[in-house]
């Protein structure tokens, strides 16, 4: 049966389960849009296509499926740009699907014609440009398979206007293969789980670094059971965050820059670190010919090119995180190791301790890390989190506990500044019965501000709270503290009223000024139906701290601004 | 040869895009090559990118990991230069105006086996084809004459023996 290239675009999508597409239309996928109008794929009209590609994100984030945004030729495909370099430096599968100018047009500068697949390339895992409507089939699984198997990651389809009017003869079985692209099993090889086997049994002082790929994977129930087993405390980077229970006893929280300080001492002091699904990313090690040196190291990652790339390991294994836990827990069980008490763990609960009272509320006014652990008492434990990028992100990082994978949803590589209110909207569509908080900054909130109006027309009830400081807090914090108190053009004024802003987009707008106040409005917003926006007002001197200056090592901590 | 100079050679699908991909990731990650050829194969549809490069072993080890990563390359390897065969050509335009200079010129071309492709009044153009080393010696002893200009392919590589077919 013949059908038209729009059509086949559409009807691929479904045959890959999509249920929803964030995206806005133009001149250049009209055809496709008019198809989608009668189909059945909920379509979410964003106010900026970052802010669609930030959506898709989010949803994939919390589904563990991709997420699907598109865009219109020129300006609407490079608008996307944002959306996808946060998912790709976070390796998350969002498909984009761009219109392009007719292929008779392609490269003579036509209106709105823009080079998309040249502009993502380095920020994407892979780029189709169609030439005919017969590859749409082909090139839409090809995509699934690509953004969705090994290390996840943004794809491109870019789409010219006249191949979505050609007609096509439809047939989604399997036709081509890429030869370059295999789909790993993610076994490990049954060598570097005997190797590691060795270095587990013989240390004394484990720490699990787990990162994002262990979400990725699904693996925490396993990372669980392995770090019981062999009785390893775990530390998390950023984007491993809700990888175990922040109140599993053998969980310390956040490593790094802006890590407990009771993370860093411990990783200093083990001697061996079993990182899995890091990419030991600088925020996470400090500098590097410090890190982890009197330790051994174990490294599981998907990606071969991580392995080495960054830190110099020990006893690398190439495998899917679940997978490779797994292989090493039925090994030791099959040697009949394992670990009930010792000094370490100890050692740890003492370091633990000592800290505690490091990270309690002092001085006047309200206290982001104060709001946020009565936000966790109020939230149930699968609610989910998004961030803005800066301190409000730190804070939420140091001071929210997260119970439960995929709650977390945060621009940890790019660091992009607007990825918090998008992203909360994608996360409310793929979860529609938990709550979702985008706890963010002024600055980052006002960066895709629009789209409260697409929360508002959708009825997407999400909560946003912005720590107002009225500075572009975590760069004010660095001029602080390393820049002599030359506060250069950080200052955003008490602007705008965000409470009016809310009210001018039909959300409700909610001011914050004492504790009682936000719990209240906190408690209430959980079965609101429409979004919310609640300021409030904190002082632009509240630091994020400890933090370890950037290029130093993870010992070097500063605890008091 | 000097000792961290690496020949990396990979298959990939004869499409539009291939090569802005692998240089676009070269640029990226910050590599350093010195040379990239690209040229068909005895199997339609597939084309060989030949790269080198100078660095230690990490580095390559990064770029072949990083490069395999593109859905495009079908096969890619580090060739070792004791266990392949390498070849460069170079053009090479040479002042020889006077009849002794043209002797002498000619006189190393036969040397180094090198062609004269092309001559007139004041120059000759010469055609030299091997390893990077002789060619390079070469374009040295040129230089004495007046290089006028020259043109270099960059490096082709195939692995000794009847290992490296490509299969399926
Ligand atoms: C203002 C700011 C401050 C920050 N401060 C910190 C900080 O203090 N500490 C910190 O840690 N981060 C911090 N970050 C985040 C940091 O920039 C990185 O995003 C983060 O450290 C990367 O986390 P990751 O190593 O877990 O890797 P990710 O980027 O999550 O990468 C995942 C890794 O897992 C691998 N993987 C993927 N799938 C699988 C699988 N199925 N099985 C096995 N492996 C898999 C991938 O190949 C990759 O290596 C900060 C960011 C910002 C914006
Ligand atoms: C798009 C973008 N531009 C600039 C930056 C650099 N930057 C990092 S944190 C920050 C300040 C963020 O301010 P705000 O959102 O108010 O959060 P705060 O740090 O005050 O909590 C800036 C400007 C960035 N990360 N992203």
């Amino acid at each position: 049966m013949k059908i038209s290239g729009a059509r086949a675009i559409v009807e691929a999508l479904k045959r890959e389960k999509v249920e929803v597409i964030f995206g806005i239309p133009g001149g250049a996928t009209i055809p496709f849009y008019d198809v989608l109008l009668e189909s059945d794929i909920r379509h979410v009209l964003a106010r900026h296509e970052q802010c669609a590609a930030h959506m898709a994100d989010g949803y994939a984030r919390v589904k563990g499926v991709p997420g699907v945004c598109t865009a219109t030729s020129g300006p609407g495909a490079t608008n996307l740009v944002t959306g996808l370099a946060a998912a790709y430096m976070d390796s998350s599968p969002v498909i984009a699907i761009t219109g392009q100018v007719p292929r008779s047009m392609v490269g003579k500068d036509a209106f709105q014609e823009a080079d998309i697949v040249g502009i993502v390339n380095p920020i994407t895992k892979y780029t189709f440009q169609l030439e005919s409507a017969s590859q749409i089939p082909d090139v839409i699984r090809l995509a699934f398979i690509i953004a969705s198997t090994n290390r996840r990651g943004p794809v491109l389809i870019d789409v010219p206007r006249d191949v979505q009017l050609e007609d096509v003869d439809f047939d989604y079985t399997e036709r081509i293969k890429i030869k370059g692209y295999v789909v790993r099993t993610g076994e490990p090889h049954p060598y570097s789980i005997k190797r590691a086997i060795g270095l587990i049994m013989g240390s004394e002082r484990p720490m699990i670094l787990a990162g994002g790929g262990v979400i990725a994977s699904n693996a925490s129930e396993e990372l669980i059971k392995f770090a019981e087993l062999i009785m390893s405390p775990i530390v998390t980077t950023l984007m491993g965050k809700g990888a175990v229970p922040e109140d599993h006893p053998l969980c310390l929280g956040m490593v790094g820059m802006h890590g407990r300080i009771e993370c860093n001492k411990a990783i200093e002091e083990a001697d061996l670190i079993i990182a899995i699904g890091t990419r030991f990313g600088d925020r996470t090690t400090g500098k590097l010919d410090e890190f982890g040196r009197n330790a051994k190291i174990i490294h599981i990652d998907i990606d071969p090119a991580e392995i080495g790339k960054n830190v110099k390991v020990d006893v690398p294994i190439v495998a899917d995180a679940k997978k490779a836990l797994i292989a090493l827990y039925s090994k030791l069980i099959e040697f009949g190791f394992s670990r009930k008490e010792s000094e370490w763990i100890n050692k740890i609960n003492r370091l633990k301790e000592s800290f505690a009272s490091n990270y309690e509320e002092k001085g006047d006014g309200l206290k982001p890390s104060k709001i946020l652990k009565i936000l966790r008492n109020i939230l149930p434990k699968n609610a989910i989190i998004t961030t803005g990028v800066g301190q409000n992100q730190m804070w939420a990082a140091l001071h929210f506990k997260v119970f439960e994978p995929r709650t977390f949803i945060t621009s940890g590589g790019l660091g992009a500044m607007g990825f918090g209110l998008p992203a909360a909207i994608g996360a409310k569509v793929a979860a529609p019965d938990r709550p979702v908080f985008n706890i963010d900054g002024d600055g980052s909130f006002l960066m895709t501000e629009q789209d409260l109006a697409t929360a508002v027309t959708e009825r997407i009830p999400i909560v946003s709270i912005i720590l107002k400081n009225r500075s572009l807090g975590m760069v004010r914090q660095w001029q602080c503290l390393f820049w002599n108190k030359r506060y250069a053009y950080v200052d955003l004024g008490n602007v705008p009223d965000f409470v009016k802003l809310a009210e001018a987009y039909g959300a409700e707008g909610i001011r914050i000024e004492s504790y009682e106040e936000f719990e209240r409005a906190a408690r209430r917003s959980l079965s609101a139906e429409m979004p919310i926006v609640m300021e409030v007002p904190i002082s632009p001197d509240e630091k994020v701290l400890p933090m370890v200056p950037p290029g130093k090592s993870l010992k070097e901590v500063i605890w008091y601004g | 040869m000097v000792d961290n100079f690496h020949i990396i050679s990979a298959l990939v699908e004869d499409r539009p895009g291939v090569l802005f991909r692998v240089t676009s990731l070269i640029r990226r990650r910050n590599f350093n090559i010195d040379t990239i050829t690209v040229g068909s194969t005895e199997r339609e549809g597939i084309s060989r990118i030949t790269l080198t490069m100078r660095g230690d072993e990490n580095i390559v080890e990064q770029l072949v990991k990083q490069l395999s990563k593109i859905p495009d390359i079908i096969k890619i390897s580090e060739l070792k230069p004791s266990e392949s065969v390498y070849r460069e050509m170079a053009i090479i335009k040479v002042l020889a105006q006077d009849a002794e200079r043209r002797s002498d010129v000619l006189n190393y071309v036969s040397i180094f086996r090198g062609k004269i492709i092309d001559a007139s009044k004041d120059s000759l153009t010469i055609e030299i084809v091997g390893n990077p080393n002789k060619i390079n010696a070469f374009i040295e002893i040129m230089k004495s004459f007046g290089i006028i200009e020259m043109a270099k392919t960059g490096i082709v590589a195939l692995q000794r023996g009847l290992r490296g077919k490509i299969e399926g």
